[in-house]
């Protein structure tokens, strides 16, 4: 049961963006799991009050999207649908096929109550600063 | 992950980051691996083990497969060559460190209480009582475990994944997201074949391949040396070619 420590991770970067946008609550949070990422969604669910209490994102929604285990195959580059433990070509058999979807453990969006301030720096509302936001916290 | 920053944002997901704006709200596409900050503490490890020259290798299997048996005929076999040391983790006891010590290698224990697995972070710790400039070979044996060691990145540059043959020969299709992990695969405690009537390697070998991987599988058995030689030759091959992969200077 690592869940728990997997969704202590996603606060911690959820109250990071939201630190950024100077925003004091967040409303909702949207994460992408695939099977193959070790996961499971249920757990992340049942985890997710206990590690939002006393946070920004107290009283926030978790909102789980499964992904679907989808391959490509290296030798005849057919692209099918596939299970976590059969990741084999649909199309010629073969073993040899790279995951293109299914492995997936993503934060994918935060939304937040706009901060009162909406002359401080990245929070007028603007996507861009959002992204410019979001992508700062992975160069630290 | 995109080259340029470092994000997960791609031209198939691109859609999912960005997201019309409601009155007072802000959203924010971000796309970041949840485990954003474990993944950053394992590349500064890696950084360290890169600086150094040292080869880090991470063991995971099931509780019982003989990680510590084979790490203690893999010391013996390769410690007149390399230096080497090893950071055992496990819930409790210093048991481990204590045997692997016993066969003259530092060994660094890590009791993680009731956590299931290592991160990046407890081996951060871990380093700093192990002398990195000292060493060329870093073993960390991963607690017992074939679910959770597999979703933390520590900065080790291979995963090794035993299977004993005295456990099913379809674990690989029951634990895939661990063995798809894998780099090298070794069936354990082969010496054990001929009393078991319902292990079936090639069996074994084709769950591997089901999970798209190509990772050698080497069946051995450290207690009777039977076929360790081909282990110990990929170790030696994965020193060599991590070495060529650093700058000159730190291999000097």
């Amino acid at each position: 049961m690592h869940e728990l420590a997997v969704c202590q991770a996603l606060l911690a970067e959820v109250s990071q963006i939201a630190r950024a946008q100077h925003s004091a609550k967040v409303l909702r949070v949207l994460v992408r799991l695939g099977p193959l990422s070790g996961v499971e969604a249920r757990l992340l669910a049942r985890a997710y009050p206990l590690a939002q209490a006393g946070t920004v994102a107290e009283n926030s929604e978790l909102v789980i999207e499964e992904a679907p285990v989808h391959v490509r195959c290296r030798d005849c580059g057919a692209e099918s649908a596939a299970q976590a433990n059969r990741l084999l070509c649909k199309d010629c058999g073969s073993w040899k096929t790279e995951v293109t979807s299914g492995d997936e453990m993503l934060l994918v969006r935060v939304e937040l109550e706009q901060a009162a301030d909406a002359s401080r720096p990245n929070s007028d509302g603007d996507i861009n600063a959002g992204r410019h936001a979001a992508y700062g916290g992975n160069n630290v | 992950m995109c080259e340029t920053c470092g994000c997960n944002i791609t031209h198939g997901n691109v859609e999912l980051a960005y997201h019309p704006l409601e009155g007072g709200t802000t959203t924010v596409g971000a796309l970041n691996r949840l485990l954003a900050a474990n993944d950053r503490e394992a590349a500064h490890n890696r950084a360290h083990f890169d600086a150094h020259g040292v080869l880090a290798l991470n063991l995971m299997s099931a509780p019982g497969a003989g990680k510590t048996t084979l790490l203690e005929a893999t010391i013996d076999a390769l410690k007149a060559d390399f230096r080497i040391a090893v950071i055992e983790g496990d819930l409790e006891t210093e048991n481990d460190a204590v045997r692997i010590r016993a066969h003259g290698v530092p060994a660094r224990q890590i009791t993680t209480g009731s956590a299931c697995h290592l991160d990046a972070h407890m081996l951060h710790q871990a380093l700093h009582d192990l002398p990195l400039a000292e060493l060329d070979l870093l073993f960390i044996e991963n607690v017992g475990n074939l679910v959770c060691p597999a979703s933390f990145d520590l900065g080790q540059h291979r995963d090794i994944v035993l299977l004993s043959v005295t456990e099913g020969d379809d674990k690989p299709a029951k634990y895939p997201v661990m063995f798809r992990t894998a780099d090298l695969v070794l069936l354990t405690k082969v010496d054990f074949l001929p009393h078991l009537d319902d292990f079936d390697p090639v069996r074994a070998e084709r769950c591997l391949r089901e999970l798209a991987s190509d990772a050698p599988l080497y069946p051995v058995s450290a207690k009777k040396s039977i076929n360790m030689q081909s282990w110990l030759s990929w170790i030696r091959d994965e020193i060599i070619s991590v070495r060529q992969a650093l700058p000159q200077a730190a291999v000097a």
